[in-house]
């Protein structure tokens, strides 16, 4: 909301020097955050003045033009020049070049002199063009920042306007006049007019507030005006969509007078184009009230005007000439001809008020917040009259409002109103709210005075009374948003001032600090970068082919994914479901950037739909749900685990003195996901396993030892990574998190240490080359028995010596006994029978 | 045993073998090896006077020998000639040894001596997000309040997001909150706008009273620009106590803000509006530290947690009350940490997050 500081001031003590940042200053404290200050002088200094044009030559030009060459006297006759300065002629009569031909001698005119300065920083300075010297020029609308027309010059008479030559254009145009933007809550849409912000203004200033309503005198009507019927058989939540409906006739009205320059100077401060006389009045009535106006061309009316829900198939061409199909939700204004408006929204063109208008029909009237705002965004139509209706009119002000704009009808288009007047519709019940004793201070933690309580309320205009030592309050009728007694609790701290609330802290039960998992969560990405990963976060937006491709281990099996309704971007439609694709951008950006070794750590949930997907319905607000609705809602949100992501290219660590780079290969993302286990204590399971991202020969599957499957390891899929402009051998893993914190074990029982002798015996056992070393490992695990210590693989081998397809597996088994020194029998024993385990299952033999 | 086996050692005394009961024959050969044992300068070159001296061969070990052929009452006094003259020479020979193994040790630590200003990097640095350490540490100043950190998920019910936070169906503040929905419309599923959500499941699913902290991520439509992105995170606070009061969460902002911020900093609040507090307020933190002096910065909103909201909860409003707040991390690390572009957040560049390290 924008507010012209002359408006303010005439229902506000605002000090003749006050600033729009004084105000805003002022407006902050009662809870009107500043948004901007509009002030027309800061792009547009003078001398600009009033000039009337004394002759006018035509000079036609080579390029085709002419040129108008003008004498204009920008003194009074008779007077002389005080301005001095460059260009200044001292005789009070410029000479200046014109291109424009909207104008006559005699015509008064704006001027804009040497020293002056326009908006978009353009000085006028004398310039010498086509032959003369050219000291000021004849301003446009459009050059004065006050319009779009640029077609001609502003000439005054256009605006009914007769002024002194020489005097202040800008004064005469309202152009000293500046305007505060605040920004408006919600919740107070009586604070989208001035009479709401004056208001507010003299809570915040503790000065007096002058009521425009309270100006305005209503006529008691010598009849029924014209016929309105309110007829809604389709209320929402059982109120209706117009509950009052005022309607007011002006005969004779001439549309075609110019707007006079103060009240355009206000819209246009308001924020507010100047469109004619009669739609800126509507405006202008509204900005000052709240109330948002309708005026129809009365000779275009047919019938009865009633209010009503339309019909299916209904059709109405808006006053923007766009063809509309209306929805049975939308209220209508309609008369015999059918629809003429959306209420509240937009009217219609066909009953509009255009230059041949004569006599008008003003509508006042009332709506009901929900069904403006849905017509709203069904129509995508935000206006400055639904913008408010959905905020809230205040009930009481639509004769008023009307009665503000028959008489500023009649001031400035002339006309006579009709002494008939329509008013239907019920006054809302009033609303009271108590106040009980002792509840502001309860929920403030501040003693505040009954002076306090009582007097902040009535400053608001609600009406107090003493009930049961507390208080019983009735809302002013433009604050429908105040209906619980913390409302009131609110206003009252707010105009006492937010900075008297103390200031205490209280004690929280002892708590039990950071659960199992944020803990395990925390060690473990502190692990991962302390081992060389680097944290980054990606957008969880992915592509439909990246869910098919990272989030699907089988090809053509396509990941079930939730698709965005309103996404920023098509291409980036869904939810991941795996945080590969956006790390892997990730890393696609660094290597742009010059970064080519990278090891890149991302944690994030993904989006994982199940069969069911939300509810159909969701339970109302300000009551619990029953249990059984509450599990339906618990149930339809689909699955998201955290998910930990990594990526490996280039090199390990940079070239150093005697240190050659290594490549990162598939190794590091199986060692990375084994430094994972090992963090978390938990036992995983690395198998050759198969993804579609990952190379089909490179690819651990890490699962639990009860068998689940957390995720995967090794090098991304060659074509991916050419198709998807990686670098080659590029390796990543991705593990399911929450499943690998949920299986750590919760205590860990120690191992008792034995401190005799250990005996370390190799073996180097020869197998196929598709047998995978983990399962030979396992196997001897399970042969040694339990005086193995340790197993480990320290060489894999094929080539000369080995048989085709066959390859030699090196391990180092370690022996000890945690109660004697071990001989070497026992371990050669030991060693027999682990060999023994691994021959009898992958037919291994000794090399 | 022949001598013909017998190697001399270099510079050796010649074969001269003194008669071991000539005291000054014996004595020179025990000058001469004295004189070699000082003049070796190397090991190598010592282990060759050892052997010429005391070797087998030598011929002190020779007169030695000798002694045994001597008649019984000459055998005391060349043993008293003989063996204090090769004591002396194994005592020079040790002391020498020492001496050279002192300088060969000392020698190989000045050989062995390196650059260590060019030692290179063997190891890849790593880093957290700085919004992940700043969330970390922003949930340890509550923790150690007593407070518990709570989670919930990102894809949400509109019941949770909206509905129970007292957002009325058809309320301007609802259309304010920039939704992003997702297909079907008539599965009432967002991407939460706020972490408000977890504040309803806490009240929902916890034990009365409440003190609980939930960072996370949260999403508007927002373009991506240097101080807007889609995807950003926040922490909000809730406490549901008996007898709770605006008081108090004044109180809890300037505990929080101090640790944060350090013992100047402060809180404001300037009335506002959100559908689930009553009163509601704007947060302004005065920040010490701030780029450019100490200022004033807004950083959330917060206020006292509309009695509806409890209801949704099956909390009764007239037993309990309880206030909640809501910053963000983006906005935290921007006027905190001085970081000047949203995009240098999200777009995972290395060097962001490496600059922090481990740190905020």
């Amino acid at each position: 909301m924008r507010i012209p500081l002359s408006w303010l001031r005439e229902f506000a003590a605002v000090p003749a020097d006050a600033t729009s940042e004084g105000v805003l200053a002022d407006l902050v404290t009662v809870g009107f955050e500043e948004e901007a200050v509009h002030r027309p002088v800061d792009e547009l200094k003078g001398p600009i003045v009033v000039g009337q044009v004394l002759s006018i030559v035509k000079e036609p030009q080579s390029n085709g033009k002419t040129i108008n060459w003008c004498q204009v006297r920008v003194v009074p006759e008779g007077s002389k020049q005080t301005l001095t300065g460059e260009g200044i002629d001292p005789s009070g009569v410029q000479g200046i070049v014109c291109g424009a031909h909207n104008f006559a001698e005699g015509d008064k005119v704006v001027v804009t002199l040497p020293g002056a300065l326009l908006p978009g920083n353009f000085a006028i300075t004398p310039r010498k063009t086509y032959g003369h010297l050219s000291a000021g020029m004849i301003a446009s609308v459009r050059e004065l920042g006050i319009g779009e027309d640029h077609d001609g010059i502003l000439v005054l008479s256009t605006l009914g306007l007769d002024p002194e030559v020489g005097s202040d254009a800008l004064e005469l145009l309202g152009l000293y006049d500046e305007a505060a933007e605040i920004n408006v809550t919600p919740d107070r849409g009586y604070a989208f007019s001035l009479r709401g912000v004056a208001r507010e203004y003299a809570h915040a200033t503790g000065t007096r507030f002058t009521d425009p309503a309270g100006a305005v005198t209503v006529p008691e009507a010598s009849g029924p005006g014209y016929p309105v019927r309110l007829e809604d058989t389709a209320p929402i939540y059982g109120r209706p969509g117009c509950d009052r409906f005022v309607a007011r006739t002006v005969r004779g009205v001439d549309p075609t007078r110019p707007t006079p320059p103060w009240l355009a100077a206000r819209l246009r401060l308001a924020g507010m184009r100047s469109i004619s006389l009669i739609v800126d009045i509507s405006n202008y009535v509204m900005l000052e009230l709240g109330q948002p106006l309708h005026f129809y061309d009365l000779d275009r009316l047919s019938g009865d005007i009633v209010v009503r829900r339309a019909t299916e198939g209904e059709k109405l061409k808006t006053l923007d000439d766009k063809e509309r199909a209306l929805d049975p939700g939308d209220l209508l204004i309609t008369d015999a001809s059918g629809p003429i408006g959306i209420a509240g929204v937009m009217g219609g063109a066909a009953t509009e008020v255009s230059a041949a208008t004569a006599n008008v029909l003003i509508e006042s009237a009332h709506f009901e917040e929900v069904s403006i705002g849905r017509s709203r965004r069904r129509h995508r139509l935000p206006s400055e009259a639904s913008k408010r209706f959905e905020r809230g009119v205040d009930w009481h002000v639509a004769d008023i409002a009307a009665q503000r704009a028959v008489e500023l009808i009649v001031q400035l288009a002339g006309g006579t109103p009709d002494t008939t007047a329509t008013d239907v519709g019920t006054a809302p019940e009033l609303r009271r709210i108590d106040l009980p004793e002792g509840f502001p201070a309860r929920l403030i933690g501040l003693d505040f005075t009954p002076e306090q309580i009582t007097g902040t309320l009535e400053d608001l205009g609600a009406a107090v009374t003493a009930r049961d030592g507390g208080h019983q309050v009735v809302p002013p009728s433009w604050r429908p948003d105040l209906e619980t007694r913390e409302d009131l609790t609110e206003e009252i701290i707010r105009l006492v001032g937010f900075d008297k609330i103390p200031s205490s802290l209280p004690t929280a039960p002892p708590g039990r600090g950071l659960t199992r998992l944020q803990q395990q969560r925390r060690r473990l990405l502190n692990a991962l970068a302390a081992a060389g990963l680097t944290e980054v976060l990606s957008y969880p937006f992915v592509s439909k082919v990246s869910n098919d491709t990272f989030g699907s281990a089988e090809e053509g099996v396509p990941a079930r994914a939730v698709k965005l309704a309103n996404p920023l971007s098509a291409e980036l439609g869904y939810l991941r479901t795996s945080v590969l694709p956006g790390l892997l951008e990730i890393v696609r950006r660094n290597v742009s950037r010059g970064f080519r070794d990278l090891a890149l750590l991302e944690t994030g949930l993904v989006f994982l739909p199940g069969e069911s997907m939300g509810t159909e319905s969701i339970p109302p607000l300000g009551v619990r749900p029953p249990e059984e609705v509450l599990d339906a809602l618990y149930e339809g949100i689909p699955y998201q685990p955290q998910l930990i992501a990594a990526v490996f290219t280039g090199h390990e660590a940079p070239a150093g003195p005697g240190l050659a780079p290594r490549a990162w290969d598939w190794a590091d993302a199986v060692d990375a996901v084994r430094l994972m286990g090992e963090v978390t204590g938990v036992d995983l399971v690395v198998e050759q396993g198969a993804h579609q991202a990952f190379h089909p020969g490179r690819t651990a599957r890490i699962r639990l030892r009860s068998g689940e499957v957390l995720g995967y390891a090794g090098e991304l899929h060659p074509k991916l990574t050419a198709a998807s402009d990686l670098p080659a051998r590029t390796v990543a893993l991705e593990i399911n998190a929450d499943l690998l914190f949920e299986a750590a074990p919760d205590v860990i029982v120690a191992r008792d240490l034995s401190a005799f002798p250990a005996s370390t015996q190799d073996v180097a056992l020869v197998v196929g080359d598709d047998v995978p070393s983990s399962a030979v490992l396992e196997a001897l695990r399970e042969g040694a028995g339990d005086l193995l210590e340790d197993l480990s693989l320290f060489d894999v081998y094929s080539g000369p010596g080995i048989d085709e397809g066959k390859k030699s597996l090196a391990f180092a088994l370690r022996f000890r006994a945690p109660d004697r020194t071990l001989t070497v029998e026992e371990a050669s024993a030991a060693r027999g029978s682990a060999i023994a385990v691994a021959a009898e299952r992958f037919g291994a033999f000794q090399r | 045993m022949s001598n013909s086996h017998e190697q001399v050692g270099a510079g050796s005394p010649g074969a001269e073998i003194p008669d071991p009961l000539d005291a000054a024959a014996v004595s020179a050969a025990v000058d001469r090896a004295l004189a070699d044992i000082a003049a070796a300068d190397t090991l190598d070159a010592l282990k060759a006077v050892r052997i010429a001296h005391t070797g087998e061969k030598s011929a002190l070990s020779l007169a030695n020998r000798g002694i045994g052929a001597l008649a019984k009452d000459q055998k005391a006094a060349a043993g008293k000639n003989i063996g204090p003259a090769r004591g002396r020479i194994n005592a020079a020979l040790a002391a020498r040894t020492l001496e050279l193994e002192a300088e060969r040790d000392a020698r190989i630590l000045v050989e062995e001596a390196v650059d260590v200003t060019a030692a290179p990097r063997r190891r890849r640095m790593g880093a957290r997000h700085p919004l992940s350490t700043l969330q970390e540490r922003v949930s340890d100043i509550f923790v150690g309040m007593g407070w518990e950190i709570a989670e919930g998920p990102e894809l949400e019910s509109e019941w949770f997001n909206f509905d129970a936070l007292n957002f009325k169906p058809d309320h301007p503040a609802r259309e304010m909150q920039d939704t992003f929905f997702v297909e079907p419309p008539s599965a009432h599923l967002v991407l939460r706008t706020h972490t408000s959500p977890v504040q309803v499941r806490s009240m929902l699913e916890r034990e009365l009273p409440i003190y609980v902290l939930c960072p996370g991520k949260v999403f508007r439509t927002d373009e991506l620009d240097a101080t807007h992105t889609p995807v950003f995170h926040q922490f909000e606070g809730l406490a549901i106590d008996k007898g709770l009061t605006m008081a108090d969460l004044v109180g809890t902002l300037e505990h929080f803000t101090r640790q944060l911020f350090g013992a100047e900093a402060k809180v404001r609040l300037r009335p506002n509006y959100f559908p689930f507090t009553e009163p509601s307020a704007e947060l302004d933190i005065w920040h010490p530290g701030a780029k450019g002096g100490p200022q004033w910065i807004e950083w959330g909103g917060c206020g006292m947690v509309n009695p509806n909201v409890l209801r949704a909860a099956g909390i009764d409003p007239e037993v309990y009350s309880g206030f909640a707040f809501g910053m963000g991390i983006e906005r935290a690390l921007m006027f905190r940490n001085e970081v000047s572009d949203m995009h240098d957040m999200i777009e995972g560049d290395v060097r962001f997050s490496q600059h922090f390290g481990m740190e905020i």
